[in-house]
């Protein structure tokens, strides 16, 4: 089974654009969201849902009001600032448990939540597993482990050899979680000075990990230096440039009808740009 | 006053307008919380005086005291911490360093020690006090960075913070204590969706906030319907204009090289103070 995750470092570079086009060229695949906080893949595949999931993330501390004999314990030792004046914050609560063990009352428990769900959907183009992290909640690492589960337990089960996971922006805990053991992390880049600064914390990354990379620029024409630098710094870093997408407007009217720039626009450069980005990830040098 | 820059969704134009509020006004502080890709510096390129390590605390078993009663793992919810017979295992990436382990373990044989997951760097740009985190490459918890950006707050300044994308804890940890918040969007169905997930963090966090339309012009209406729907304020429209594309892409704010767009930060500033 090939696994590839899509992810950029920086937000909005076109992860999303480029997997949904991937889904459709590929054919056969199963797809994932791993973008869990603020997923965005849905609006384009318009996936039915099959299979809802509990997502029990983490724990909260919660204190009874009743017993509490205002010792402070609690205040005192928690690390997150959670407790103020005999209430616990749930934002600021981390579940660590620590009140709960101090508190010479057993006034405090720790309670299991609710932080989100998983998703088992059905698209045209095969199966998609995803999820939604309640706003502001935790964990969203461990949702995306779980949201990888899920998709190479129904590849296995459909007999399905190839997983594209579109992966969440930054280099932290949930991005860790979407590039974990999978075949090969394809970078999508933009032409601007912060694109490529992103771009090179994100290689780092996958290269702490030891996933292979592949890079792939887009809206490459609304700065053609940088674009010439990009493709100079992966070429004396051996690392393969699989595509140029140049920026079009398509692609927003697409998105506006909830649809995959390959299906909304198949003869546009943008399309056949990505068909041959989809060749040369099958396939990378 | 404490004004944080926030979005869901990624590359909608928040360091874009941090950085313009920043340019635009008098006395100013800028903290990029976005420590897992900090750009702000990328736009302002400060002059670094001030860099110290960030450290977070993770337990370290001294082995001649732990008796192996798995205590400490058992306690632990982040698993952190793994005990075997006649062995153990420390998993630094996991720790949130709450110390409970240390705390609980009845032979004392747990001490916490310092660990380096990041550096924050201070420095100064066109009058602009710049505070800046960096997360280590590999490490997951940004929390810890973003805190260590935030106890540089100065409050006799006015404090700008551009918040990290997306809706979950490092978003949380940035915005908390702010006194208004300006939510970034773009106005397309994914700009849309995620100001939803943004808006919704705000509400539970009770921040108040505006939006800015950024790319105006792009897209669909969706966006306005639904500020104008929710009662939410639209504080600024910024065109999709090639110009300002092309100077963000050579690392240069907009502000700086188009005049008249100061003007409408320090207005945007002045509605922002008055609400």
């Amino acid at each position: 089974m090939r696994q590839i995750t899509v992810l950029s470092g920086k937000g909005g570079t076109g992860k999303t654009t480029l997997v949904a086009s991937l889904a459709v060229f590929a054919g056969k695949l199963v797809i994932t969201d791993c973008d869990v906080d603020a997923p965005n893949l849905h609006m384009l595949l318009n996936p039915s849902i099959m299979r809802k999931q509990e997502f029990k993330g983490f724990k909260v501390a919660v204190l009874d009001e009743s017993r509490c004999i205002q010792c402070r314990k609690c205040e005192e030792s928690c690390r997150f600032n959670a407790i103020n004046d005999f209430k616990i914050d749930p934002i600021l609560c981390e579940g660590c448990g620590l009140c709960a063990y101090i508190c010479p009352v057993e006034a405090i428990e720790l309670k299991e939540k609710v932080c989100g769900y998983a998703y088992i959907s059905k698209t045209k183009y095969g199966f998609m597993s995803h999820a939604r992290l309640n706003p502001g909640e935790e964990n969203s690492g461990k949702l995306v482990t779980l949201v990888r589960q899920n998709a190479r337990q129904i590849a296995e089960k459909e007999n399905v050899d190839l997983i594209i996971n579109d992966g969440p922006p930054g280099i932290g805990c949930p991005v860790i979680a979407s590039v974990g053991g999978v075949d090969l992390g394809v970078i999508v880049v933009e032409p601007t000075l912060s694109g490529i600064h992103d771009m090179k914390r994100a290689l780092k990354m996958l290269n702490h990990f030891k996933v292979n990379p592949l890079v792939c620029i887009n809206m490459y024409d609304l700065n053609i230096e940088n674009t010439k630098m990009i493709e100079a710094f992966c070429g004396s870093n051996s690392i393969e440039v699989a595509g140029k997408i140049p920026f079009d407007p398509l692609v927003t009217e697409a998105m506006v009808l909830g649809k995959t720039i390959a299906e909304y626009s198949p003869e546009s450069t943008v399309s056949k740009e990505i068909k041959e980005i989809f060749g040369k990830i099958l396939n990378p040098h | 006053m404490i004004i944080s820059v926030a979005s869901g969704k990624g590359g909608t134009g928040k360091t874009t307008v941090a950085v313009g509020l920043a340019l635009s006004a008098e006395n100013v502080q800028l903290l990029d919380c976005d420590v897992e890709e900090p750009n702000v510096h990328i736009l302002l390129k400060p002059k670094i005086h001030h860099e110290r390590p960030v450290y977070s605390l993770v337990p370290q078993i001294i082995e001649e005291r732990c008796n192996y009663c798995r205590k400490c793992a058992e306690l632990c919810q982040y698993h952190a911490i793994f005990v075997a017979k006649k062995n153990f295992l420390v998993f630094p990436e996991l720790c949130h360093s709450c110390g409970l382990c240390s705390v609980a373990c009845p032979e004392k044989a747990i001490i916490e020690k310092e660990r380096q997951i990041g550096v924050v760097k201070k420095g100064l740009a066109q009058g602009i006090d710049i505070v800046y985190g960096e997360l280590n490459v590999g490490e997951p918890m940004a929390g810890p960075v973003i805190r260590d950006v935030k106890k540089e707050i100065d409050r006799r300044k006015l404090v700008i913070i551009d918040v990290p994308p997306g809706a979950s804890c490092p978003v949380v940890e940035s915005v908390h204590g702010s006194d208004f918040t300006v939510l970034v969007t773009e106005p397309t169905p994914f700009g849309l969706h995620d100001l939803k997930i943004a808006v919704e963090v705000l509400r539970t966090l009770n921040v108040p906030f505006g939006v800015v339309i950024n790319r105006a012009g792009i897209g669909d209406k969706k966006v306005y319907q639904f500020c104008e729907e929710e009662g939410i304020r639209i504080l600024l429209e910024i065109p999709f204009s090639r110009k300002i594309a092309e100077l963000y892409s050579r690392g240069v704010s907009f502000v700086t090289e188009m005049k008249e767009w100061k003007t409408k930060f320090q207005r945007l500033l002045e509605t922002i103070m008055e609400a």
